[in-house]
């Protein structure tokens, strides 16, 4: 497992190097050079089985490359495991929400604030005494708007609120990199602002990467856009010229602008 | 013929008998797991069920033994397809703790059942005249049952592989057993398919204890006392798979023949390790999915 | 901090009034701490002693099978680890104690600390095989294991005495003081002392940070590891710990009926375990405290009387309990109380 540290300076919070996947003769991920600097806000789109589940999943860890690198602010992470990367700084959300249902929403962001600091496998002192951290997570739902819900458990917050916790959770490990997956699949239209304004208000020096179906979240949001066809990029660019762009418009071609469903 | 060749073709005979009976009981078990996420313990319980229903209906009733066979099949299937309308469909989707303990009570009703019906005895299992006695295959004669056994369950096993592969019927099954919510999307009522597939598998099952019913006696516990086998046979197998129980169970069928022979002291300890050392190294069964 | 850079103020206003930090902080704090209701079962241990002389050997017997259903509870309720396999540990450590005794060396809580080693030691290398899968095949590695370790006590009978069980056991009085009587007393008292111990040990885990972070792999284990937790190595310690003290269990029983068998390492002892937990409720601590007395007691009076019909009905109140009445005793009662 080599760690090669690039000079201090590098911009880049997360890249991949070359990075390809099979299964068999069905190739999901085709020599995908993907670069997100510091402080970004880039979405990656592209149409149903494009492959950007697969991309997720390889830069996560959930998934092994065929070839190619992973790297997180300098550090390559390729050999891995998901929870060494996470404390390398990469944190994300999923598309379904995966919270600690019957908890609640203030122990859900606690645990992970509690790994982030290496406390979470103590066993002497009593989880109640740890004041900081309990602090910590609820000044953090404070300011996502979810302090009155901090005693209920997850399960009884209406979905809107549910994506805002999965988002919380993920800033509670104090991330370099924030991959949002589909942030705002299956909430409500009348629930979905608040979570676009929270991704709005996100620290200024963590990289986010949406991926998004939305067009609308995603040029509202997005000052960089990464096109993915068939597993490869198709284009790179800032929205303006994406939206301009005949490639992208042709492989859209068909398909409903607000679409989602799986991919 | 030296007398090791001559043992080691008793063990493959016999094994290959009781690896038969395992896999025509287990096959349903492991496609039903698979395509549901089922736990189901209980599954012995229809085999055992199977049993009981030739036993009781040979000796007891003088039915002949194909009839009983058929019986056998019938009554499993039917009744399966009770319990599963009536109490696992609620259970679809819950815990993995819920479904072991709700089929472990079903195994202690069983069990409590088939004492009060049929006593704590085990049944005698006497097979028809005309496949008693020795068939002499040229070489060497086997026993006549076991022989029987053999042909009849490789002629199962042949029936329902084809089923598989050629009929609407089995292509469902295996659409559903490889991703149900797709095969949902396409228009498959899998709920009601997996209430057909479930009376098929038990009712194999019933099959499998009635005709093996001299190899795996047939008495009250006999859900407990063989759950392990049945279980290993999935696991190592793979669940929904319905090649990789076959292998399984001429695996387990020949080595615990074979152990029972050649070295009764390890007993069936060698068995165990092996299906360990085996999950240790595939865990999803030798043809489960990755 | 995490907190960084949103500065702008909520937008809608809050439908209720916001909470406190010190409030939320007040109500995880509150959790860990000791509630009067908690001296109950104690108290009801010590007055079923005075109470109940007759039944005293009994109420031994609950005593140490409570600790063994609060191992299991640790496994499965707190960390969701299905075993049915969990006999293992309580035969090893019941065997241990049981050889040494049978041995020459009856000294009890030396007999008591070696059975908690072994079954420790069996439990963490069986755990590193185990615990590498998940689902059917988790539950199948520890029936094999059980199992396995079954057919090595039976083998091993100039050791273990088999079918027969092992005989000539001498436990020494303890502290060289307290001799185990006919009547059971020092018997009872010293698995009231033993499992009051192990239960302070459990309540500490449970509500330590490892403790909330095993009920975070119960819930989510994708989320676990999205969020950097080492799940496997977390389950492996809560796994031998809950068969150290499953250990302890069996060697207690070992110590006070002077007997050790093969049915201390079998499914239905493994079983009987999940079925005393399922009644009394999963993953709240006191489910073994309520499952296993009912359980034994009611076993008590009717497996003699007609062993069919305990079967059967005991069948039929685990299927209703599983499909009506899921979390038990104490679920019901959460229920009523909201």
């Amino acid at each position: 497992m080599s760690i090669e540290t690039l000079p201090a300076g590098n911009a880049l919070a997360l890249e991949s190097r070359g990075l390809c996947k099979s299964f068999g003769a069905l190739t999901v991920a085709d020599n995908i050079d993907f670069r997100l600097e510091r402080g970004a806000r880039q979405a990656l789109i592209g149409p149903n089985g494009a492959g950007k589940t697969t991309f997720v999943e390889l830069v996560t860890g959930g998934l092994s490359p065929s070839t190619g690198q992973i790297v997180i602010d300098g550090a390559d992470v390729t050999d891995l495991p998901q929870a060494a990367r996470v404390k390398r700084g990469l944190a994300r959300t999923f598309q379904i929400t995966a919270l600690f249902r019957r908890l609640t929403t203030l122990e859900n962001v606690t645990l992970a604030i509690a790994e982030r600091d290496g406390v979470a496998g103590g066993l002497i002192r009593p989880a109640g005494r740890h004041n900081r951290v309990i602090e910590e997570a609820f000044a953090l739902l404070e300011t996502l708007g979810l302090a009155e819900d901090a005693l209920r458990p997850v399960s009884a917050l209406a979905y809107g609120r549910q994506r805002l916790v999965e988002i919380a959770v993920a800033l509670g490990l104090s991330p370099k990199v924030l991959l949002l997956d589909e942030p705002a699949a299956g909430v409500p239209s009348g629930e979905s602002g608040l979570i676009i304004e929270v991704i709005e208000r996100l620290p200024p020096d963590i990289a986010v990467l949406i991926i998004e179906h939305d067009m609308d979240l995603v040029f509202r949001l997005a000052r960089r856009i990464t096109v993915l066809v068939q597993g490869r990029i198709l284009v790179e660019g800032p929205p303006d010229a994406i939206a301009a762009d005949p490639q992208v418009r042709q492989v859209y071609l068909g398909e409903r602008e607000h679409g989602r469903g799986g991919r | 013929m030296s007398d090791t060749f001559a043992a080691f073709i008793s063990i493959g005979f016999h094994g290959l008998a009781f690896a038969m009976v395992l896999y025509l009981i287990s096959v349903g078990l492991s496609v039903t797991m698979g395509m549901m996420g089922f736990v189901n313990l209980a599954h012995g319980v229809f085999a055992m069920l199977g049993g009981y229903v030739l036993t009781s209906l040979m000796s007891r009733m003088g039915v002949p033994f194909w009839l009983a066979l058929i019986a056998a099949f019938v009554a499993t299937a039917l009744g399966s397809l009770i319990l599963e309308r009536l109490l696992y469909r609620r259970l679809y989707g819950r815990d993995e703790l819920d479904q072991v303990l709700l089929t472990m009570g079903l195994i202690f009703m069983s069990v409590a059942a088939a004492t009060y019906v049929w006593g704590p005895l085990q049944q005698p299992m006497h097979p028809p005249r005309w496949l008693s006695g020795q068939v002499d295959f040229g070489f060497r004669s086997f026993p006549g049952y076991r022989s029987f056994l053999i042909l009849c369950g490789a002629g199962l096993v042949i029936g329902l592989w084809l089923g598989l592969e050629r009929t609407r019927f089995g292509m469902k099954v295996r659409a559903a057993v490889d991703n149900l919510r797709m095969a949902q999307s396409v228009g498959i009522n899998t709920s009601r398919l997996f209430a057909l597939t479930f009376a098929l598998g038990s009712g194999l099952a019933g099959l499998g204890g009635a005709l093996g019913a001299d190899l795996l006696a047939i008495n009250p516990s006999y859900a407990l006392d063989n759950l392990v086998y049945f279980l290993i046979v999935v696991a190592v197998g793979g669940l929904g798979s319905i090649r990789g129980p076959f292998i399984a169970a001429l695996l387990i069928g020949i080595a615990d023949t074979g152990f029972k022979y050649l070295l009764p002291e390890l007993g069936a300890f060698f068995i165990y390790a092996l299906t360990m050392a085996i999950l240790l190294w595939r865990p999803r069964g030798l043809f489960g999915r990755a | 901090m995490a907190t960084e850079g949103l500065v702008r103020p909520r937008l809608k206003p809050a439908p209720r009034a916001p909470l406190a930090p010190q409030q939320a902080i007040d109500a995880f704090a509150r959790r860990h701490r000791y509630r009067w209701w908690e001296a109950l079962p104690w108290l009801a241990a010590l007055a079923a002693y005075v109470l109940f002389p007759s039944y005293i050997p009994l109420g031994a017997q609950i005593l140490a099978t409570i600790l063994f259903a609060l191992s299991a509870d640790l496994v499965l309720g707190y960390a969701g680890i299905v075993t049915l396999g969990h006999a293992a540990f309580f035969g090893t450590g019941a065997y241990t104690a049981g050889i040494l005794a049978a041995h020459g060396w009856g000294e009890p809580i030396s007999g008591l600390l070696a059975g908690t080693a072994a079954a420790a030691l069996i439990g963490f290398v069986s755990g590193c095989i185990v615990l590498r899968t998940t689902g059917l095949t988790l539950l199948m590695q520890t029936l094999v294991v059980a199992t396995l370790l079954y057919e090595a006590a039976n083998k091993a009978s100039w050791l273990t005495g088999g079918d027969d069980g092992l005989q000539g056991m001498e436990v020494w009085p303890i502290f060289g003081q307290f001799r185990f009587d006919m009547f059971g007393r020092t018997g009872y008292l010293y698995c009231l002392a033993v499992l009051f111990l192990c239960w302070l040990v459990a309540r500490h885990i449970v509500h330590s940070p490892f403790g909330r972070s095993l009920t975070g792999i119960r819930e989510n284990v994708r989320r676990m590891h999205a969020i950097g937790a080492p799940v496997r190595s977390r389950r492996l310690i809560i796994y031998t710990i809950a068969a150290a003290l499953a250990g302890t269990a069996g060697a207690l029983i070992a110590q006070t009926t002077g007997f050790v068998g093969l049915t201390f390492l079998n499914l239905d002892r493994s079983g009987t375990v999940l079925i005393m937990l399922i009644i009394g409720g999963v993953g709240r601590l006191y489910g073994a405290f309520i499952g296993v007395p009912l359980y034994m007691i009611a076993q008590n009076r009717f497996s003699e009387i007609e062993p069919v019909y305990w079967y059967f009905w005991l069948g039929l109140m685990m299927i209703i309990v599983v499909v009506f009445a899921r979390g038990g005793i104490l679920g019901l009662a959460e229920r009523l109380r909201r």
